[in-house]
């Protein structure tokens, strides 16, 4: 009973949360509160017993993906979204057939898989711990393809960003003082 | 190496804790209420006016004439002359300020008053906490008069050279009225 | 000595006794909150006067001196301060916003200390995930401090809120990365199981404390670095650089809220300094031996004071770094390091079961040769090589 009202409490959190980020129409309070709708879901995986799940949600939706948004708003210019433009444009539509495309691809599987029948499973709790060990037997191959993936995105980074462009200065031998003082034009007249 | 120059500053300031302890050299604060400088001979503040003898305002060197009133740029010194004269050092008759106020919330502290001042009456002073509860920017005659021991020890050599010239001067004028006054007896 | 060792302990399971039975597992948490807040609390007060009388003695001054014995009633003095100050939001500032920064960033930075072990048994809840709960409970500072920066219409404030993203995003990996070794040698992510991995003594007198490794030695060097900027402490204080961006994000705020912020930065620091102690320093483990008796929090207590301390020299010590220095910084310089600490960690954990005469002497020579030229080279090309002779095109 107790979990239940949490779920509810924090379930709402999270619907109220994603409903807001797709309606306020500043778009800073857009992705703050997807931010927010973020850590409703890791909330919910913690509810759920998964620990890990809800940790790694926190660290990257929270703390890395929300400021992406964040850096992708304030790097794009918010000037053109003009506050009040309600008639439904044509994308409109096909975002709102994506989405039910999206929600259906999702619901089906579940809908249809064999655990909806009988009672509730008992509390699944995958410690730290076997998660590990998963990773590092049954999972390794697949693991290690990400993570080599990742590095090699790391490293990538790493490189580019080492890249030195030769600077104009160095091509052209200086850049020309910008005053030159001549007889006919002195450079400080008085 | 990279982090061979930053051990050097880390050696540096732990040099300087360890140090300020048992060094007390090290320590160039001046704990200022208890403790303070000795102010410069030369460090000036707001004017102030001198008196020769044990009368504040009797004694007053100045004589009312004005030309610190005239030469002060921010026109901050009020003079109103009296009518009655007075002698002063020389034996000479003399007016005296019936008023004399200097606003302080104007004054610069430039000093100027003190360089034109012919009878040497004005110096500046070294007062600095001069903060009040009250909100009298005005000083007045009263409030400005300073004995000239008090000069002497603001400004040790300088006011030794305006006593010796005094000095020299009261001389001088009492020779005078000595050649004077002897024609005169026969 | 037992008793002395686990007296907090004692003393919490004593006064939980006391409550009614139904109530027990709330009043055990709320002492636990209410002691981590005092303690913690305490330790800001005094860490903020004790810091600026530390900096002051290593500019050869006094410090605060005149409020109390020693100016120790400096901080009460400053919090009055604080407390009394009006509370001024700027008109055009996103009101909502401006209220919550404050609070977004301080509360998050409390809840880490919940997985912190300060002595033996003395860690507020042992979660199997514990070091991952503390870095994701970091990484929702920065946000808070885009709300504060963003919300008040400034254009310093935005760009120090910018910076200090940008900052902490960049910190975090090698921090992150700097203590991916630890967890391999103690095969946990759990806190207080870290803490004990690293218990006992190697040769019978040198402590198995992860930073007397070599790999350990060199992933707490980064880890104090990443530390140092994950809490925007000098020299990585750019967000707030007083002297280019007017305090940064902090700009607009005064009063308590301001209090708040700095509340929550020092608390940050204290995190991470604690989590450094646990991960590097053998956590509430003694130095030697015969030096057990003492109790375990502290031992905790001694160590954390340390590295606060050498916090503090730091700040007094290195001057600030530009923007473009710091992110070079950390992506050319601590990331390949950390990586690179990454292998010589696990090369020494591999070469773990050597039996051979001078095992541990192959073993050290391994881990420096892998580390101590990476170290060299990146030191040295970080900047992209040694800098040119400065040319003043204008000035001449």
């Amino acid at each position: 009973m107790r979990n239940e009202i949490a779920f509810y409490l924090v379930a709402a959190f999270t619907v109220a949360f994603a409903i807001a980020a797709m309606t306020l129409r500043d778009l800073v309070h857009c992705a703050l509160c997807a931010a927010g709708a973020f850590a409703g879901l890791a909330m919910l995986y913690l509810q759920l017993d998964a620990e890990f799940v809800g940790f790694a949600q926190l660290l990257v939706y929270v703390g890395a993906i929300a400021v992406l948004i964040l850096f992708a708003v304030l790097l794009t210019r918010g000037d053109e979204v003009r506050p009040g433009r309600a008639a439904p444009a044509r994308s409109w539509w096909m975002g709102a057939g994506a989405a039910a495309l999206v929600l259906a691809a999702i619901a089906a599987p579940i809908l249809l898989s064999p655990s909806l029948e009988g009672g509730a499973p008992g509390a699944a709790s995958a410690p730290v711990r076997r998660i590990g060990e998963e990773l590092m037997t049954r999972y390794v191959l697949p693991l290690e393809l990400v993570g080599v993936l990742l590095t090699g995105a790391l490293l990538g980074a790493v490189v580019i960003a080492m890249r030195e462009e030769p600077r104009t200065e160095d091509k052209a031998g200086g850049i020309p003082p910008r005053f030159t003082p001549t007889p006919g034009n002195p450079a400080n007249p008085r | 190496m990279l982090g061979l120059g930053i051990l050097k500053g880390f050696m540096e300031t732990g040099r300087n804790f360890c140090g300020s302890y048992y060094d007390p050299e090290r320590l160039t604060t001046v704990q200022y209420p208890e403790e303070r400088l000795e102010p410069q001979a030369n460090a000036r503040t707001i004017p102030f006016l001198i008196y020769d003898g044990s009368d504040p305002i009797g004694g007053l060197r100045c004589t009312a004439c004005t030309i610190c009133e005239q030469e002060c740029p921010a026109h901050c010194i009020e003079i109103v002359k009296d009518t009655a004269k007075k002698p002063d050092y020389l034996g000479k008759m003399q007016l005296h300020p019936k008023v004399f106020d200097i606003d302080t919330a104007v004054c610069m502290e430039c000093g100027i008053c003190a360089e034109v001042c012919p009878f040497d009456s004005i110096k500046m002073d070294q007062v600095f906490e001069r903060a009040g509860s009250h909100r009298r920017l005005t000083l007045h005659k009263d409030d400005l008069s300073k004995s000239n021991e008090y000069y002497n020890k603001i400004h040790p050599a300088e006011a030794a050279a305006v006593d010796a010239a005094r000095a020299e001067e009261q001389k001088k004028a009492q020779a005078r009225k000595a050649a004077a006054a002897v024609p005169a007896t026969p | 000595m037992k008793t002395l060792d686990q007296i907090f302990v004692l003393t919490q399971h004593w006064l939980t006794g006391l409550a009614p039975a139904a109530l027990q597992p709330l009043v055990s948490m709320l002492l636990i909150i209410a002691a981590l807040m005092a303690v913690f609390g305490t330790c800001f007060a005094l860490t903020t006067i004790l810091e600026r009388k530390t900096l002051g003695r290593m500019q050869n001054r006094y410090g605060p001196n005149r409020v109390g014995p020693f100016g120790l009633l400096q901080p009460a003095a400053d919090g009055i301060k604080m407390l009394t100050k009006e509370d001024i939001v700027p008109e055009a500032a996103d009101k909502a916003l401006h209220f919550l920064a404050p609070l977004a960033l301080t509360a998050p930075v409390w809840l880490a200390f919940a997985v912190l072990p300060f002595g033996r048994n003395m860690s507020a809840i042992e979660l199997d995930a514990g070091i991952l709960f503390f870095f994701a409970i970091g990484s929702a500072s920065e946000l808070a401090v885009f709300m504060a920066g963003w919300s008040s219409q400034n254009k310093y404030s935005l760009l120090g809120a910018m910076r200090a993203i940008a900052q902490m995003i960049s910190y975090e990996v090698p921090l992150v990365l700097a203590s991916v070794p630890v967890l391999m040698a103690a095969g946990s992510l759990s806190l207080p199981e870290i803490v004990r991995a690293q218990s006992g003594y190697a040769l019978g007198w040198i402590p198995r404390w992860n930073v007397l490794t070599p790999w350990g030695a060199a992933g707490f060097g980064v880890f104090l670095v990443a530390a140092a900027a994950e809490s925007n402490r000098c020299p990585f204080d750019l967000p707030e650089g007083e002297s280019e961006l007017i305090a940064g994000f902090l700009t607009e705020y005064s009063g308590f809220k301001y209090a708040l912020f700095f509340l929550g930065e020092y608390l940050g620091l204290f995190a991470v300094t604690g989590l450094g102690v646990t991960l590097f320093l053998g956590g509430w483990h003694a130095p030697a031996s015969w030096l057990e008796w003492l109790p375990s929090w502290g031992w905790f207590g001694a160590k954390f004071s340390a590295l606060i301390f050498l916090f503090i020299w730091m700040r007094a010590t290195l001057p600030r770094l530009r923007l473009d220095q710091l992110l070079n910084f950390a992506w050319k310089f601590l990331v390949p390091l950390a990586l690179i600490d990454l292998v010589a960690a696990a090369a020494w954990l591999k070469s773990g079961g050597w039996q051979f005469a001078w095992a541990l002497e192959t073993r050290w020579l391994l881990c420096a040769t892998l580390l101590a030229p990476a170290y060299v080279c990146l030191g040295r090309h970080w900047r992209g090589g040694t800098p040119k002779p400065r040319r003043y095109h204008y000035a001449q």
